[in-house]
């Protein structure tokens, strides 16, 4: 059967298909511009990048966000670093060997063509971030500084100190004020969409509630945007801050985007380990750490000796023994599998067990301590709030923790998605990482989508489609306003016995135990039976108090529960039917020795999912991905 | 060793409720037996908001959502302190240890005329947002910017840059400050960019417009009291405000040689 997918890549060799297609697309004229009205929803990168960008072109553009301002979207909170070939150390980058490493690092699941344009544009992102005043780390000669990341061999990482997030966003977020501050951007604040308008088969407006007032509010637009963020809460325990949920890409997907490779999730290998039942969320510690920090266990197990006590010779520190090459930089998947590999064979450290050493003796002995301070610093002192031990005197525990998504709402070349005129763009979309993402490629991607594609292929989709004047108070809006009220009265008559969080938490345990690092057939399809059976009963038996008339945050964390129990289970469906292992996703059926072994025969394929509606389980869409540049290989770090 | 004590302490909270922006609050006493010590604030409040849940109670709102002291969401005073008793320490990131068990925690949101309280403990800091509007930017579109490196900055400047640029806009400046001024806020973004040679261009305009937003808002005047620096969990120096008010001095000056350049 043929695919229904049409990735629309453009003709040409691969080095050119960006430039070629941006001359091939059509224009709208300026004075037309301020004609056309575009909605982003998000602002973190790629939202705020976007919502500039278009604002700069002369689009009217409105941008919603949850936070109660635009500067405090989740990518505030990304610390290592941003990819670029710039190749300002001479040390043999190039675009092309950032497409390489991304392409092998995603494990062979990624679309050549957008990840070749990743890497084409990513020497703009920084270029453009310096203009802005983004204050990137520089060396004493006064140009910028430089450091390596997990997965490459080359040191291409652009950073701010452990902020380079909050610094990118800083950026983004002020050339979309300067918009503000012009008319051409209003924002919205503190607003959640809680669904997507769809008329005449065209994305046209999204509903939101106000989170103030509980107001439900219609908004329209000539194109939608979603750069909603990715989906790690879903395990409940994450290092995504409280507020990044699925929701806005679900009720997408539910009015007809397809979603991508649910089931591709990476988790981090160095995170500050649970320490107790209460806890909220996980910390990240940089991957940059890896850079100086050594990884290991005891070799024996049950060694509880102080890590001062146990001499090198009884250590192992087994990233270095497994992987000679790339060492401690070993890619996030494959780090993070080898910590669970040490714990679950009785040598995790710490009063849990669960936990592997990160150790900086040695580089404190070879650069001195005022060194590492001055690289990682702040993210000692982070640890020390957390954890209460000095890491330059004891070594950090670390172990695995959710972090990001590269699963999505599936989009086309151009990012857009199966719905005309809806738009996907930063971790929302499935795009560019593959099965597994590269460390310091989330925040290029991010922007890269945001400052520089989405501007073109929005205006080219404009340019190109018959837009029909649309109201809000045209009967789709008002069903969609409808189904919204609905599920928040209903949501709050059930006055049940549990909190939200009692099933959130629960919903996370079946993921992290079932789908996370290590996936079955036989785990996944318990998960499948437990889940239905938490959705029952959090429709029957969730409590929320107060009112769904003015700021109730219970009522939004149901809202956002209920979505990822419904997406928690997809997931799981995504999982089983990948009956391959490939980066982050790692069937334990499928394995070399420990190591993911790929089916690229049955599945060199990107899994897409249409919603069919609550009655029918979603149908499963299969994208081929083709290989004419980097030749499809084992993925090896040896 | 490592990985926490176990202990667990009995805390008895006070804390300011207010349902909305127009109904008046009062102190309402809370017992918090068992919090972990370490758990973080925030954890020990999620507690206690399951625990109300399910006596059919309001949680008590407060902002917040990463958790690790970057995001600038959450903020309000404990105990008289904005973010609490430790130093360079936001709310999320304080950890139940700093406290003592048998002990009351007063806990009440930001006051100023300016951050109007929404609910319980949390404010609306949009004011900050407009005073960024009005010009605390660089105006470059995208797509024009030279190579990143065409221009060298000296490292002492761009760490200067840095540190101004590490605001997280979490307001504790202005609510630990007697006269509610956002003198520290402002003064570290217009100092982030007026220390870049990119951002020399428009410095004279954009003092005067982040100044003139910051007074609109109703943020009272500085009276170099220090105390919003000493409490602000990023450190951001004095040595900010010492410098804007150079910026705004240089930009009268330029003013009033702009005129008399005129009269000619
Ligand atoms: C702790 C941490 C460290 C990281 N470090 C790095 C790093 O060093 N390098 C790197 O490259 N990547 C890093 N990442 C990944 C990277 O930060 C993210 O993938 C990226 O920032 C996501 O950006 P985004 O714009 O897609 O989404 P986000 O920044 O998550 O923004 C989402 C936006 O959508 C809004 N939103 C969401 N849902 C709704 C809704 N329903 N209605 C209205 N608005 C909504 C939110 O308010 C927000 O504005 C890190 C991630 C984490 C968690
Ligand atoms: S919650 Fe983000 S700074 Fe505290």
């Amino acid at each position: 059967m043929a695919s229904i997918l049409d990735s629309k890549i453009p003709g040409g060799p691969i080095e050119s298909k960006w430039q070629n297609h941006k001359f091939d697309m059509k224009l709208v004229n300026p004075a037309n511009k301020r004609k056309h009205t575009v909605i982003v929803v998000g602002t973190g990168l790629a939202g705020a990048s976007a919502a500039a960008s278009l604002g700069e072109l002369g689009y009217k553009v409105k941008s919603f966000c949850v936070h109660e301002s635009p500067r405090r979207a989740h990518s505030v909170a990304a610390q290592g670093g941003i990819n670029a070939a710039k190749n300002y150390k001479n040390d043999g980058d190039s675009v092309y060997r950032l497409f390489y490493d991304t392409v092998k690092g995603g494990d062979f699941r990624a679309r050549e063509a957008n990840v070749f344009r990743l890497a084409q544009v990513s020497t703009q992102i920084i270029d453009h971030c310096v203009a802005q005043g983004v204050p990137l780390a520089r060396e004493y000669g006064g140009l910028l500084s430089n450091r390596s990341f997990g997965g490459a061999q080359v040191s291409r990482t652009f950073y701010a100190r452990g902020q380079t997030g909050q610094q990118l966003l800083l950026g983004a977020y002020s050339a979309m004020m300067r918009q503000v501050d012009k008319k051409q951007v209003d924002l919205y604040a503190r607003r959640e969409m809680l669904d997507l308008v769809v008329v005449n088969g065209k994305a046209r407006g999204i509903i939101v509630r106000n989170l103030l007032t509980g107001a439900i509010e219609s908004h329209e637009a000539d194109a939608v945007v979603l750069a909603t963020g990715g989906y790690s809460n879903v395990f409940f325990l994450s290092t995504n801050a409280m507020a990044c949920a699925v929701t806005a890409g679900w009720k997408a997907h539910k009015r007809g985007a397809f979603f991508a490779n649910p089931c591709f999730t990476q988790i981090h290998p160095t995170c500050i380990p649970v320490s107790g039942e209460l806890q909220s969320k996980l910390t990240l510690m940089s991957e940059s750490l890896r850079n100086d920090g050594r990884v290991w266990v005891p070799k024996e197990k049950g060694d509880k000796r102080h890590p001062s006590q146990i001499p090198d010779d009884e250590r192992d520190y087994y990233l270095e023994r497994v992987y000679p090459s790339f060492g401690n930089l070993a890619p996030r998947d494959v780090a993070s599998r080898q910590a669970k590999y040490a714990v679950d064979s009785g040598r995790g450290v710490g009063p849990t067990g669960v936990a592997v050493y990160l150790d900086f003796r040695d580089a404190i002995a070879r650069l001195g301590k005022p060194a590492i301070a001055e690289k990682y610093g702040n993210l000692f002192e982070m640890y020390e709030k957390i954890t209460g031990e000095n890491p330059y005197e004891i070594p950090m525990r670390m172990y695995p923790a959710p972090h990001y998504t590269m699963g999505g709402l599936w989009v086309d070349y151009d990012l857009q998605s199966t719905i005309p005129g809806l738009f996907v763009a930063g971790e929302a979309n499935f795009s560019d990482h593959g099965a597994n993402r590269l460390g310091a490629s989330a925040l290029m991607q991010g922007l890269a989508d945001g400052y520089f594609v989405i501007p073109n292929t929005i205006s080219n989709y404009i340019a190109s489609t018959k837009i029909e004047p649309v109201a809000t108070t045209n009967d789709a809006f008002k069903a969609a306003e409808d189904a919204v009220k609905t599920q928040i009265v209903r949501m709050m008559m059930i006055k049940g016995n549990r909190t939200v969080d009692s099933f959130h938490k629960e919903l996370g345990r079946i993921m992290w135990d079932e789908c996370g690092m290590g996936r079955s057939d036989a785990g996944l399809k318990k998960a499948l039976e437990l889940i239905p059976k938490l959705k029952d009963e959090f429709w029957n038996n969730v409590k929320i108090t107060g009112e769904a008339n003015y700021v109730n945050p219970e009522l939004e964390k149901a809202g956002r529960v209920a979505d990822f129990i419904e997406l928690g289970e997809l997931m799981c469906r995504d999982a089983l039917e990948r009956k391959e292992s490939c980066g982050g996703h790692f069937r334990e059926e499928y394995q070399n020795d420990g190591e993911a072994k790929r089916d690229d025969e049955n599945f060199c394929h990107v899994a897409a999912w249409e919603y069919n509606g609550d009655k029918k389980p979603q149908t499963r869409h299969k994208e081929e991905l083709t290989f004419e540049n980097v030749h499809l290989a084992t993925r090896s770090y040896k | 060793m490592s990985g926490g004590s176990g202990k667990n302490l009995n805390l008895k909270l006070k804390v300011w409720r207010q349902k909305g922006p127009k109904d008046s609050g009062a102190f309402v006493e809370y017992d918090a037996p068992k919090v972990s010590e370490d758990s973080s604030f925030l954890e020990m409040l999620d507690q206690i908001n399951d625990r109300l849940v399910l006596k059919n109670e309001e949680p008590i709102s407060f902002d917040h959502d990463c958790r690790e002291g970057i995001c600038g969401s959450c903020g309000f005073m404990i105990n008289g302190n904005a973010h609490g008793p430790m130093k360079n320490t936001t709310v999320c990131q304080l950890h139940m240890r700093n406290f003592k068990d048998g002990e009351t925690i007063l806990m009440e949101p930001w006051r100023a005329t300016a951050f109007p309280v929404i609910k319980d403990l949390m404010v609306d800091r949009s004011a900050f947002d407009r005073i960024i509007s009005a010009g605390g930017y660089i105006s470059v579109d995208t797509g024009n910017a030279a190579d990143a490196n065409a221009t060298p900055i000296p490292k002492p400047d761009a760490d200067a840059a840095f540190s101004a640029a590490t605001c997280i806009g979490c307001g504790a400046c202005v609510a630990s400050c007697k006269n509610a001024s956002a003198m520290l806020f402002t003064s570290a973004k217009v100092s982030h960019l007026a220390l870049l040679p990119q951002g020399k261009v428009e410095r004279h305009e954009r003092v005067d417009h982040m100044v003139a937003q910051m007074d609109a808002e109703g943020f009272g005047a500085c009276t170099s009291t220090g105390t919003c620096s000493a409490s602000c969990p990023k450190g951001i120096s004095l040595a900010n405000i010492a410098m804007m008010n150079r910026e705004l001095l240089a930009s009268a000056v330029m003013k009033r040689e702009a005129a008399a350049g005129d009269g000619i």
